[in-house]
């Protein structure tokens, strides 16, 4: 089945309009259509539907969605499947400019010009953009050579072109570390990893498959404090860091790379919801949500990466999954469900995604540590739940499911989320 | 040997100097040339600037850059008129932070008025306040001056390199003079040979306006009566979500080496802290420092406290040509033909449309004939702005093209027809794409449109990907999979 390219419901409005077509807006695709939406429409700035994961040539994705490990296309091809099955309006290679307040959408794409159109409910699955050089502001020269892990990622992956002849990372992040392996096993000199925090900030499997395994050397509680190079990057100077994360110059040495690869995180891209004025978190950089994905602007859902930055796709798409279904269901006539309990960041705790929830919904809480914990840990929800785990990282994000159950006689407002070493507990 | 066609008038440097000067000359009856050794125009120091019109209050007008300033200024308008680039009068507001800055503020008043600078006026802390609420409580009182302004440095200079293309002016990038002669020998007056290494050019006149080099190219020319030594300023651009918090440029009092730390609103909303004034030995070092950083910011907290560094979103230096004599060295030399546009430190963007018409005046001098043409065309077809077009403007030129469809870069709502447009208007790096359309220079800094302008470059140039460079030079971008061993190519 083609992808539709066309607006067909711009007579009538559409239930459900989606911005962005990666694992979070397929998803919240499908989830609206399982929900009884009729138009539904999604939208994606790239050629084709799958948004990142395109580009993720390497397995790791599907354990949880799918059962088996499979690359990032062919789990973007699984979910682009139901999608077309479904008869869901598809259009590419579109940009949604602006969302109004009562849903109305302005967009542009070769196929339909700069067009207006309304919808009942909107998702915003735009995914989340890499933090760059200005961000972190390393001192130096601008020469050529210096660019984010994504885009290093894209002209190898799917261009077939190399960033250059001898690279060193910034960042441990996730993209930096997968492509650490993907540059050495194509040929190019990979001189090693530079992280700031003394911990990784990717999964543990990621540096044991990308790093370990490759003797690419990982060096922690060090950062580039020099850029040096007039046309095409010629060296960095990395200097260790100190407790308090400030570089020891004295301590700092040269590296010959005519690449720079920056993976030093990924931030929401989440400006049409800031536009529309919604309320964000400052820790993750996205939008307040709802037990049912809500953002503070009434019929405006969110879910993935532009809510809070996953690190597994099959996470996002079961959010969005749920943003999709609720969407589906305030465009069709359903009750808003009573949102009165507060999900606070606790102990060892730096954000709760949703920020409220009901009490009588099954909710998916996810949250991040903020620091390590290598032994066994108690996650904690308020007095009303707590489950122990082996350990925790920030690098992996932690889940608990909370049922209507664990809420009965409970009548408070406000649910901490604790994660702390298990021994501290007291029963 | 000399080449058989001797030109009327050559330009050395493509910088706000000698772009400007160039379209003056196109007015005339002329053959010109523009010779600029980068791989475009305008990416010397003309585009490394704070970006303002100064509003003439500024140099001593005993000076040549005291002198050239305020009718500096007035040309700015001219040209604005004439080429739509972007240019507000936004004002400027001298700050006097202590009881001693009052006098250096009744000072510069008095010297502006007598420069014949209008709307001059003393405001008290309540007025500035008033104007300008984000500023330090510290401030006691200001110097209004409404004629100063804020244009964007690149895009000015691109125009006005465009309209003086158009006007018949051949502009040769990539071609760095290496050395100059007299065309023949017994002929010490006579036209002049200008070598650069793919290229061999007569001319009956040359201007050298090669900002950091001019002292070289004297040299070349046997006339190196001056040095040029560099003086670097650094500039930190903060986020967008920061616009408004200054509406007018805020200047501190002066030191005797700079104006000091300015904070500006730039054209295009964003606000700007810097520039530093160090001396460099190297005049190519453009690196932006710890130490820089913290001058700057220090010293624009002083100003208005809000400003953090935690919002720089893009950071660049740019490096002054500061002449041994701290002034402009303007006009004719020992060899004649040869004239020098040159140590054009600061405000050297404010009075480049005054260096100019002064410059133009010395050929005449020369003997450099000026007959105007009937047809002249002063105006130019302005590139498309998809983003500042109401939505109805937008639809229909999408509807007409569907390129201006097609969006490229999304943090400034550039499409590939404005891509496409700037290349064949002359952008051969990325850089150039960026400066002329703005493409990558938001919020995400070019991680998603990189790719597309790199494709386009290479697309719309008929050149393979790994041709395409950031800036010239060896400013490669991307290597061919089975060529990691060998060195690219290079090339622009
Ligand atoms: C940080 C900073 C902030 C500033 N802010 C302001 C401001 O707000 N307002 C203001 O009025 N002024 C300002 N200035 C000053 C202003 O930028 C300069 O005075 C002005 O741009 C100089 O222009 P130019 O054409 O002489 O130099 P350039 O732009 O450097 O042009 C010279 C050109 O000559 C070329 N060239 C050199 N040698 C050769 C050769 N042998 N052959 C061929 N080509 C050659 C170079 O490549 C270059 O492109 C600022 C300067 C700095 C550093």
């Amino acid at each position: 089945m083609p992808i539709t390219g066309q607006l067909r419901h711009l007579e009538a409005d559409y239930d459900v309009a989606i911005v962005g077509a990666g694992p979070a807006g397929m998803a919240a695709a499908l989830g609206a259509r399982a929900r009884g939406a009729e138009r539904i429409l999604l939208v994606d700035r790239d050629a084709e539907p799958g948004g990142i994961l395109l580009q993720c040539i390497h397995s790791g994705f599907g354990l949880h969605a799918f059962d088996e490990e499979i690359t990032g296309p062919e789990y973007a091809q699984r979910y682009l499947e139901q999608v077309l099955e479904h008869d869901i309006d598809v259009l590419t290679d579109a940009y949604v400019m602006d969302v109004g307040p009562g849903g109305r959408m302005k967009l542009m794409s070769p196929t339909v010009g700069v067009t207006g159109l309304d919808a009942r409910s909107v998702v915003l699955a735009m995914g989340a953009r890499e933090r760059t050089r200005g961000a972190i502001r390393i001192p130096g020269d601008r020469p050529s050579g210096v660019m984010t892990a994504g885009l290093a990622q894209r002209m190898v992956n799917l261009d077939g072109y190399l960033p250059g002849r001898r690279a060193a990372i910034l960042g441990s992040g996730d993209i930096g570390l997968i492509m650490a392996r993907r540059l050495r096993l194509e040929g190019v000199e990979v001189v090693g990893v530079f992280e700031l925090l003394p911990h990784p900030s990717g999964l543990m499997r990621n540096v044991v498959q990308c790093l370990d395994d490759l003797d690419i050397p990982l060096h922690l509680s060090t950062t580039v404090v020099g850029i040096h190079g007039r046309d095409r990057l010629e060296r960095v100077t990395v200097a260790p860091v100190d407790d308090g994360r400030e570089p020891i110059l004295e301590r700092s040495w040269d590296v010959d790379v005519d690449t720079l690869l920056l993976s030093i995180g990924l931030i929401p891209d989440a400006e049409l919801a800031r536009e529309l004025g919604a309320l964000f978190d400052p820790v993750t950089g996205g939008p307040v949500v709802s037990g049912t994905m809500e953002t503070t602007i009434p019929g405006v859902f969110a879910a993935g990466n532009v809510v809070h930055v996953n690190d597994l796709a099959d996470w996002v798409s079961r959010e969005a999954r749920v943003a999709g279904e609720w969407a589906a269901a305030l465009a069709t006539g359903a009750r808003r469900p009573d949102e009165d309990v507060r999900l606070v960041p606790g102990d060892n705790v730096a954000y709760v995604v949703p920020h409220t929830i009901s009490r009588d919904g099954t909710h998916t809480v996810s949250f991040r540590v903020k620091r390590p914990i290598h032994g066994p840990t108690m996650l904690r929800i308020g007095e009303v739940h707590r489950r122990k785990v082996r350990a925790v990282v920030p690098a992996e994000m932690v889940t608990l499911q909370l049922a209507p159950r664990m809420l009965e006689g409970w009548s408070g407002a406000v649910l901490r989320i604790d994660a702390v070493p298990a021994e501290a507990v007291v029963r | 040997m000399a080449p058989s066609r001797c030109h009327d008038v050559i330009v050395i440097g493509g910088g706000v100097v000698g772009i400007t000067l160039a379209r003056e000359l196109s007015r005339y009856h002329l053959d010109v040339v523009v010779l600029e050794s980068d791989a475009e125009v305008g990416f010397g120091v003309s585009k490394a600037n704070s970006g303002i019109i100064h509003s003439g209050i500024h140099a001593d007008p005993a000076t040549l850059k005291g002198a050239l300033e305020w009718p500096g200024n007035e040309g700015w308008l001219r040209l604005r008129d004439d080429l739509g680039f972007g240019f507000a009068q936004v004002g400027e507001l001298l700050v006097a932070l202590s009881a001693e800055e009052l006098g250096t503020i009744e000072h510069l008043h008095a010297r502006g008025e007598r420069k014949g600078i209008p709307g001059l006026q003393r405001w008290d802390a309540a007025r500035v306040r008033a104007h300008q609420p984000n500023l330090s409580r510290d401030v006691i009182a200001a110097l209004w001056a409404p004629t100063a302004g804020v244009v964007n440095p690149y895009e000015a200079v691109l125009l006005i390199a465009d309209n003086a293309a158009a006007n018949g002016v051949e502009i040769a990038t990539e071609q760095p003079v290496t050395a100059i002669e007299p065309a023949h020998r017994g002929e010490p007056d006579g036209p002049l040979v200008v070598h650069t290494p793919t290229r061999t050019l007569a001319t009956r006149y040359l201007v050298n306006a090669a900002g950091l080099r001019a002292d070289e190219v004297a040299r070349m020319a046997g006339v190196g009566t001056f040095t040029i030594t560099g003086r670097k300023g650094e500039e930190y651009l903060l986020d967008k979500r920061l616009a408004g918090l200054v509406t007018s440029v805020i200047f501190p009092c002066p030191t005797p080496t700079s104006k000091g730390t300015l904070v500006t609103p730039t054209f295009d909303g964003t606000i700007m802290v810097g520039p530093t004034a160090e001396a460099t030995d190297d005049k190519d070092d453009t690196a932006t420092t710890p130490e820089g950083a913290q001058a700057v910011f220090a010293a624009a907290k002083r100003l208005v406290p809000a400003i953090s560094e935690r919002d720089v979103i893009a950071e660049f230096a740019g490096v002054r040509a500061v002449a041994d004599s701290d002034d402009f060295v303007l006009g004719a030399t020992g060899r004649r033909g040869f004239v020098n546009a040159a140590g054009i430190q600061s405000p050297g963007l404010t009075a480049a449309p005054a260096i100019a018409d002064h410059i133009i005046e010395v050929l005449r001098d020369e003997g450099l004939e000026l007959r105007e043409r009937s047809d002249w065309r002063p105006r130019a077809e302005h590139p498309v702005r998809f983003s500042v077009l109401s939505t109805r403007e937008q639809a229909e030129l999408a509807a007409s093209e569907p390129g201006f469809a097609q969006l490229v870069c999304r943090c400034e709502l550039v499409t590939e027809a404005e891509i496409v447009d700037a290349i064949e208007r002359g952008a051969r790096t990325l850089d150039g794409v960026k400066f002329r359309t703005r493409a990558g220079m938001g919020r995400c800094q070019g991680g998603f449109c990189t790719w597309r302008c790199l494709e386009l470059l290479a697309r719309c140039r008929g050149i393979p990907m790994t041709e395409v460079t950031k800036r010239g030079g060896t400013s490669w971008l991307v290597r061919d999979r089975d060529d990691v061993d060998a060195a690219p190519s290079g090339g622009s």
